[in-house]
């Protein structure tokens, strides 16, 4: 039904804009990670001392290790959160569904920033939180350990990436029909174990999705860190931003954000894998 | 479907679900009453309702350059966006061609993919066509990650569209391009002003790879994090205010928006 | 079922209906889509509770249980397969949801499997299987439970003709080597005829009949249940003094005097130069208005001399024209009500 010259012309600019914008700067980053820095200037020196120094030096490990902690608790964090609020609008909120559903998206609108920001004046020594505990007299002094932590960016960064880990979620769920559960019921199952053998498997491309999503953002996330999470709540993509920033070594900061890069990218694989095998229509 | 009354409702799971509702809107809560508290950010209990704070930031005027700015990063975004995700779409819906495959993951990527890496990939590649930071570098950037937004958004777009409509004009004498403007866009409106609205609202809020492009003009998001870091004023929590209102907006029209599609 | 009503909101879909299934038979819940017959099976299921009444089983109370306490089982109008299982495991569900032994349910699944001719798909994902043998896999998935009552929601209603005459004769032979009371749910009253020992026949929510098929063919009660099963003419008149007057016919009956009705089957009309002698012949002229032909026999519109418009139905004998006598037989003339 589609000519050659439409479909030319429906391909061509997406294609072009592809190449120019995502693949030449990606190629362009990972020759940067295989160049070097000396005198304050990048030499085009092709070497991969970049590669051996992440290996080689702690601190990176360090730092990394951190961040997947950090990733792997707001994912979890998020799913636990995500998922029953998921399954309580599909299955037991009736006709209030839609509002819900609505109202769970509203905080996705609101600024990233501007939720970081009131985390930051909630959890501060002079914050609404101390002040809180302090009027209620639980405590006496300021707690320090809530901002400029690790603690912290987990607890703000499952604050923005709940909302996102519930839309999949919810998407499944819904998806699910209605007879399949009247069915298990039917032969004889249970709530629970209608839930564990029918609901669950069948939300999983669901919740894979979003789990991936939240990983994958919090691993790469530097603002979060830099808002309230201190010297203690570093993560890998701050030492990034460092290194293009006042450490200036471009080439070392692409060497990171490559292996970021595959690492994205090598998980989306196995998400896909996953999906297929799990998907069952 | 009425679920049965013998079939236990659990009060536990409704509990559960009001507790992760207030995790969600404690700090919008927060920011929004201590707007209006006289005595700053912090403390507890808010005293002394006042304005002062809305005032002043009436009176700053840089505030306001950076809003201009982003609203005009932000229209040439959604422009940009909307017409390569709709040829984009269009592609991945009727044709096929060797790597297809990689084209649409590489379509989508941005959307996972941290901004930190989009940005810096981008900054490499300015540098190396010697483009100055500005806000087109800016524009160009937000394009390039809200490229797989509009994507997607139509692409759900045309799956659901009655092909057979398209059959009926070729049928009827309409040239392909006729064809076009006349059945496919029409059929689209609905993704394409979705799609429109929340490229604008994810523009207008982004960060992290403006954080690499930008020049000497600000925008708001980077206005409000220069200011974070050199000390919190209720200022902010007024101006968050102000943007929390203005996408709660935006939602109610999308919203609306949904309605008439649904009752279509 | 003791005076079971079922109410959603503001509209009544059941009205204080009364209804005893016998242990063994297959009994059709026949209705047009509105008729409440699906609502019904659902309370038996104990997907929805009733608004007023009792539902016993067995001398036990069952409307107050849960569904998976039930010993009633139902195939699912689209069958409602689990997409994520294979067929073995789909039929397993049951057993394994009450802990059956392991050994155990995998014999019993063979069986049950032999049973429905399915054994050879029994790694198969559903959706690789055609709408038959997905059906098939949802009867043995409900009878490998073993229940006292198996609910089937119109499950030949999503098969093309042919298929669903066989799968007929299937579900009756299966009803009765298993010796399971069916419950069986149907808008098609052929397919009602075909495989019940008796018909329910509900409309907007209440019972018109119960009866055998042959019992309410032959002796429908209300005008609704003559029309609906099989094809009528429906006679308006009034009896008096044992003469029954339908304005143009008249003929001699039993009954109380005053406005009645009556069914009058086509094929109880009979051309009269074919008819041999019957008793109480009613006689009548009449033009032929359309003859189709349906292989076996011709439907005949006929307008009597006196204004009324009957159908007949006669074996075949070729293209008829013009005027034509007609008899029936004044007790082949049912009374029935009007309503109930």
């Amino acid at each position: 039904m589609y000519s050659k010259t439409y479909k030319l012309f429906v391909s061509l600019p997406p294609i072009l804009w592809v190449a120019l914008f995502l693949l030449v700067p990606y190629a362009l980053m990972f020759a940067h990670s295989l160049w070097s820095v000396q005198n304050g200037n990048i030499v085009h020196h092709w070497n991969l001392q970049n590669y051996s120094e992440l290996l080689k030096n702690p601190i990176y490990l360090e730092v990394l290790f951190r961040t997947m902690r950090i990733a792997a608790g707001v994912t979890l964090l998020s799913l636990f959160l995500g998922y029953p609020l998921a399954y309580y609008l599909s299955f037991h909120a009736g006709p209030r569904k839609e509002l819900l559903y609505q109202l769970v998206i509203v905080p996705l609108w609101v600024s990233y920033l501007v939720r970081g920001y009131a985390w930051k004046t909630i959890l501060g020594s002079d914050g609404v939180l101390n002040g809180f505990l302090q009027y209620l007299h639980i405590t006496r002094e300021p707690v320090g350990f809530l901002l400029y932590s690790p603690f912290a960016v987990v607890l703000m960064l499952t604050h923005i990436y709940t909302p996102f880990v519930f839309l999949p979620i919810y998407a499944s769920l819904e998806h699910i029909p209605r007879a399949l559960v009247e069915a298990s019921h039917d032969l004889g199952a249970g709530q629970r174990t209608t839930f564990f053998r029918v609901i669950l498997p069948l939300s999983m491309p669901g919740l894979l999705a979003g789990a991936t999503f939240a990983f994958v953002l919090s691993l790469g996330d530097f603002l979060a860190p830099l808002l309230v999470g201190g010297p203690s709540g570093t993560m890998i993509a701050n030492i990034v931003q460092s290194l293009f920033g006042a450490a200036y070594d471009w080439p070392l900061g692409a060497a990171i954000s490559v292996c970021i890069l595959c690492f994205t990218i090598g998980l989306l694989f196995l998400a896909e894998i996953l999906e297929k095998r799990w998907s069952f229509e | 479907m009425s679920a049965s009354a013998n079939t236990r409702r659990s009060p536990f799971l409704a509990v559960y679900s009001a507790l992760v509702f207030a995790f969600i809107y404690l700090p919008i809560v927060v920011l929004v009453v201590y707007s209006f508290n006289r005595d700053g950010v912090g403390g507890f209990p808010p005293q002394h309702f006042t304005f002062d704070w809305y005032s002043r930031l009436f009176a700053d005027s840089s505030i306001w350059d950076s809003v201009l700015n982003s609203l005009i990063v932000a229209a040439g975004a959604v422009g940009l966006s909307l017409t390569f995700g709709l040829l984009a779409a269009l592609a991945l819906d009727r044709t096929d061609f060797p790597g297809k495959g990689i084209f649409r993951r590489l379509v989508l990527l941005p959307l996972i993919l941290p901004g930190i890496i989009t940005g810096l990939s981008l900054l490499m590649f300015v540098v190396f066509v010697r483009l100055q930071l500005s806000l087109v570098t800016v524009f160009l950037g937000h394009g390039t990650a809200l490229i797989s937004v509009a994507t997607i958004e139509l692409f759900a777009g045309l799956q659901k569209m009655d092909r057979r409509q398209e059959e009926a004009s070729l049928d009827l004498g309409a040239t392909p391009w006729q064809t076009f403007w006349r059945v496919t866009l029409p059929n689209l409106k609905l993704s394409l002003i979705a799609a429109g609205l929340l490229i604008f609202t994810l523009s207008m809020d982004e960060i992290a790879v403006t954080f690499f492009l930008i020049g000497r003009d600000n925008t708001l998001p980077l206005e409000i994090w220069g200011r974070l870091r050199r000390g919190i004023t209720p200022e902010i929590n007024a101006i968050s205010t102000l943007i929390l209102l203005v996408s709660i907006l935006l939602i109610v029209i999308w919203y609306r928006l949904r309605m008439r599609s649904e009752a279509q | 079922m003791n005076s079971v009503s079922k109410r959603f909101g503001e509209k009544e879909v059941l009205k204080t209906l009364s209804l005893d299934i016998l242990s063994g038979e297959f009994l059709t819940l026949l209705g047009e889509s509105g008729s409440g017959k699906t609502t019904l099976l659902r309370l038996v299921a104990g997907f929805e509770q009733p608004t007023s009444g009792e539902i016993w089983m067995s001398g036990a109370r069952l409307d107050t249980l849960p569904p998976y306490r039930r010993r009633v089982n139902t195939v699912f109008q689209h069958y409602a397969l689990f997409p994520h299982l294979n067929v073995r495991e789909n039929v397993a569900y049951g057993l394994r949801a009450n802990g059956a032994p392991k050994s155990e349910i995998a014999s019993r699944v063979a069986d049950t499997l032999m049973m429905v001719r399915m054994e050879e798909f029994a790694d198969a994902k559903p959706m690789r299987l055609s709408g038959g043998q997905q059906q098939r896999v949802a009867l043995a998935r409900a009878l490998i439970n073993r229940p006292e009552l198996l609910l089937l929601d119109e499950p030949l209603s999503a098969l093309d003709a042919n298929l669903r005459k066989e799968m007929q004769r299937e579900l009756k032979s299966l009803q009765r080597e298993v010796g399971i009371t069916f419950l069986f749910v149907t808008h098609d009253q052929e397919e009602a005829m075909a495989l019940s020992d008796r018909i329910a026949l509900l409309r907007d929510g209440a019972l018109e009949q119960v009866a055998t098929p042959r019992e309410i063919y032959a002796h429908p009660a209300t005008a609704y249940c003559a029309q609906f099963i099989g094809q009528t003419n429906l006679l308006r008149g009034s009896i008096s003094s044992g003469i029954a007057d339908m304005g143009s016919l008249t003929f001699s009956c039993t009954g109380p005097s005053g406005p009645a009705v009556f069914s009058l089957r086509p094929e109880s009309i009979l051309l009269a130069a074919n008819a041999p002698q019957i008793s109480g012949p009613v006689r009548f002229r009449g033009a032929i208005r359309r003859q189709i032909y349906t292989g076996a026999s011709e439907l005949l519109e006929v307008q009597s001399n006196l204004g009324l418009l009957l159908r007949v139905r006669v074996p075949a004998c070729g293209p008829l024209s013009g005027e034509h006598e007609f008899v029936f037989s004044a007790s082949d003339a049912i009374c029935v009500k009007e309503s109930l």
